[in-house]
């Protein structure tokens, strides 16, 4: 069973994003790049998957400016087998994205799409239930824990009130949550080989996408900033503040 | 000219970026018993280590180790010093600290001491300074003069680090007091169980560093315990004091990009008399010297061990690159202790720690007096 997983390189989550001066969206020039956490916990259990045996090969794909080839080129240092780099200037939308992953995987045949749930700079939440539907195939989202079993995939999803256990049929697409797995860290001797892995490149074009925008940003804003607290003398007067000031009780 | 690291040192650094933050930061003020790693941490670095493919990083392949040249070196040295986890001196992520002196030595003596502190069972010392002769080595009074076969050697080395638990000692005596450094100084193998080897005085240091007093008295050795011919110890010795010269040039960055971000952190979280520090101006000055002086150093590390990887004489620049490193990497944790107040005084946090061993570093391995005598015979030859 071949493995694609699909990859995001977004602002590294340990730097804080700044909202650009004329509201136009987030600061990203001399802002320090990586993969999005979700996607590297889905390149880590693809990995995984190989290892054990139950996958043959573990495909990357990103798409994205030049310097995606860098994120793609961290994926193969985890352990990936190749990468594809679709080459794109400026942001993607979540349902061009789920194309472009749609044609690829038409192109692959993979049994199974790995994902992030959601990718930390626009934090959608959407691009891996677009590709389900329109491959057709079933999906399982948020996967806190995932076995392989012949043609079928069990998958253990994190939703609001606690564990889902559920059964799918592969193919499938399948989002990963964060208790998935622990990323390792690439080796000395990974990073060395990731250098001879091929990465193709394939334009938007030959995949048939059009990655025009349907949606229009109006504007980007800095969330507001908190207000001080207050210290409240007694239980009473908490209750009092909670129920009149604050509203929530 | 090419500015940016190669694709794999990115990566690199970006692993041990990660690394450092999540397994030895959290951990960095647990892990010494004065400066000398406890033994569960150096059991337990030693495996990350090896599981993060570094291990031997820097040996030659010949002699079973990675070869990754120096720049390499470096990243993982920058990287690692973002953290106080290990030891400032011989505190290797690597693997043992192999002297490249013993990778000269003849193929009998290799099997005797090279392979055996590449394994991990024996330790080795470097001897070098004496009491009257420390940035002048040239001067130095340790004599081993030859009889028949042997050598005899007498003399007093001063400050030498790890002589307690070394098993052999990389020894320069003099073997021609008239010639001094050119062509007068030798280098000896010799093990520290050799009759008339004593360990004298061991010295308190402000960094918790002990080093050692050494007493030559009548020591007999036979010949093959000269390294290369009479008379090359010191440029031998020289060799080795080069590559440790970036790796204080490189460490030097990492103790200053973790002092910047803790300053900065702090500045901003820190209000008095109403504002943040991080809005006046004062601080803001100390920040914006940091980084520019970390970013040039940062520049000057990078080129000369680029230079050394491409086999070019990148003497000088390691020169540079020692002098500017040590004394930027000073000048930003004292800043970063100015920032924090009377809190950077504590031993909660890091900062006195680095403080303490950057100032050290303006000494140790070539004074930055030195590297500045030595830098300034060079421009005076350049010129007319
Ligand atoms: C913790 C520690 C560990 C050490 N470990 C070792 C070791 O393992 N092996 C070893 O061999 N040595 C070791 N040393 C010795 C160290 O390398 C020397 O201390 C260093 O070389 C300086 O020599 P010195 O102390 O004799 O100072 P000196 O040479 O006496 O210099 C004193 C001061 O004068 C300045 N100075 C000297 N000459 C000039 C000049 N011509 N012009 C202007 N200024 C000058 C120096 O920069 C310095 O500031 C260690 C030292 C310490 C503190």
């Amino acid at each position: 069973m071949k493995v694609l997983v699909a990859i995001k390189r977004v602002i590294d989550a340990n730097v804080k994003a700044r909202v650009r001066q004329d509201g136009s969206g987030v600061e990203t020039t001399n802002v320090k790049m990586a993969m999005n956490p979700f996607c590297e916990i889905a390149v880590e259990e693809a990995v995984r998957l190989k290892e054990a045996g139950k996958a043959t090969e573990t495909v990357v794909v990103s798409a994205g400016a030049q310097q995606t080839q860098e994120t793609i080129r961290t994926a193969l240092a985890i352990g990936a087998d190749r990468g594809i780099h679709v080459p794109h200037d400026g942001a993607l939308e979540p349902l061009a994205v789920a194309k472009m992953l749609k044609a690829v995987a038409e192109r692959e045949q993979p049994g199974l799409v790995l994902l992030g749930k959601q990718a930390i700079d626009d934090d959608c939440n959407q691009t891996g239930q677009m590709l389900a539907a329109l491959l057709g195939w079933p999906q399982a989202t948020f996967a806190s824990k995932i076995e392989i079993d012949g043609d079928s995939a069990t998958v253990t999803r994190e939703v609001d009130g606690g564990l889902e256990k559920i059964a799918v049929k592969m193919p499938c697409v399948i989002t990963v949550d964060l208790r998935l797995n622990e990323p390792r860290y690439a080796s000395l001797p990974n990073i060395m080989k990731a250098k001879k892995k091929p990465i193709d490149q394939i334009a938007l074009a030959d995949l048939g996408v059009d990655p025009a925008p349907r949606l229009k940003v109006l504007k980007v804003a800095e969330p507001p900033a908190r207000g001080g607290g207050i210290k409240v003398e007694t239980a009473a007067e908490l209750v009092d503040k909670l129920k009149n000031a604050a509203g929530v009780i | 000219m090419e500015y940016e690291l190669p694709e794999e040192l990115r990566l690199l650094k970006e692993t041990l970026r990660r690394y450092v933050n999540e397994v030895m930061i959290p951990i960095e003020r647990e892990t010494c018993e004065g400066v000398k790693l406890k033994s569960e941490y150096k059991k337990k670095f030693d495996e990350d280590s090896k599981r993060l493919g570094l291990w031997l990083l820097d040996v030659p392949e010949e002699f079973g180790g990675q070869g990754m040249g120096v720049l390499a070196t470096c990243i993982v040295t920058e990287e690692m010093a973002r953290s106080i986890a290990l030891p400032t001196r011989g505190g290797y992520f690597t693997g043992p600290n192999v002297r490249s002196i013993l990778y000269e030595l003849d193929d009998e003596m290799k099997e005797q001491y090279l392979y055996p502190v590449i394994r991990g069972e024996k330790k080795a010392c470097f001897g070098q300074t004496e009491p009257d002769a420390g940035s002048d080595p040239g001067s130095m009074r340790t004599t081993a003069v030859r009889d028949g076969d042997d050598y005899v050697i007498n003399g007093v080395k001063r400050f030498i680090t790890g002589a307690g638990e070394a098993d052999f000692i990389q020894l320069m005596a003099a073997t021609d007091r008239s010639k001094g450094s050119r062509g007068g100084i030798s280098c000896f193998i010799i093990d520290m169980n050799t009759p008339g080897v004593r360990l004298g005085a061991q010295y308190e240091t402000m960094m918790g560093d002990r080093p050692w007093e050494i007493i030559f008295e009548n020591v007999r050795v036979p010949a093959k315990r000269l390294v290369g011919k009479e008379g090359e110890g010191f440029k031998l010795g020289q060799r080795w004091l080069g590559a440790g010269r970036l790796r204080h040039g490189s460490r030097a960055l990492g103790v200053a990009e973790r002092c910047i971000e803790m300053m900065v952190s702090y500045a901003k979280q820190r209000v008095t008399f109403g504002k943040p520090l991080a809005d006046r101006q004062a601080i803001q000055w100390m920040i914006a010297d940091s980084y520019i002086e970390l970013h040039a150093a940062r520049l000057m590390v990078y080129h000369a061990a680029a230079k050394a990887d491409s086999g070019e004489d990148y003497r000088m620049e390691a020169y540079i690159a020692k002098y500017y490193s040590d004394e930027m990497a000073f000048r930003v944790a004292d800043r970063c202790l100015q920032v924090h107040g009377g809190i950077g005084l504590t031993k909660d946090l890091p900062i006195e720690h680095m403080w303490r061993q950057q100032r050290s570093t303006r000494i140790t391995e070539g004074a930055s007096e030195v590297m500045k005598m030595v830098i300034a015979r060079g421009i005076l030859r350049q010129y007319d």
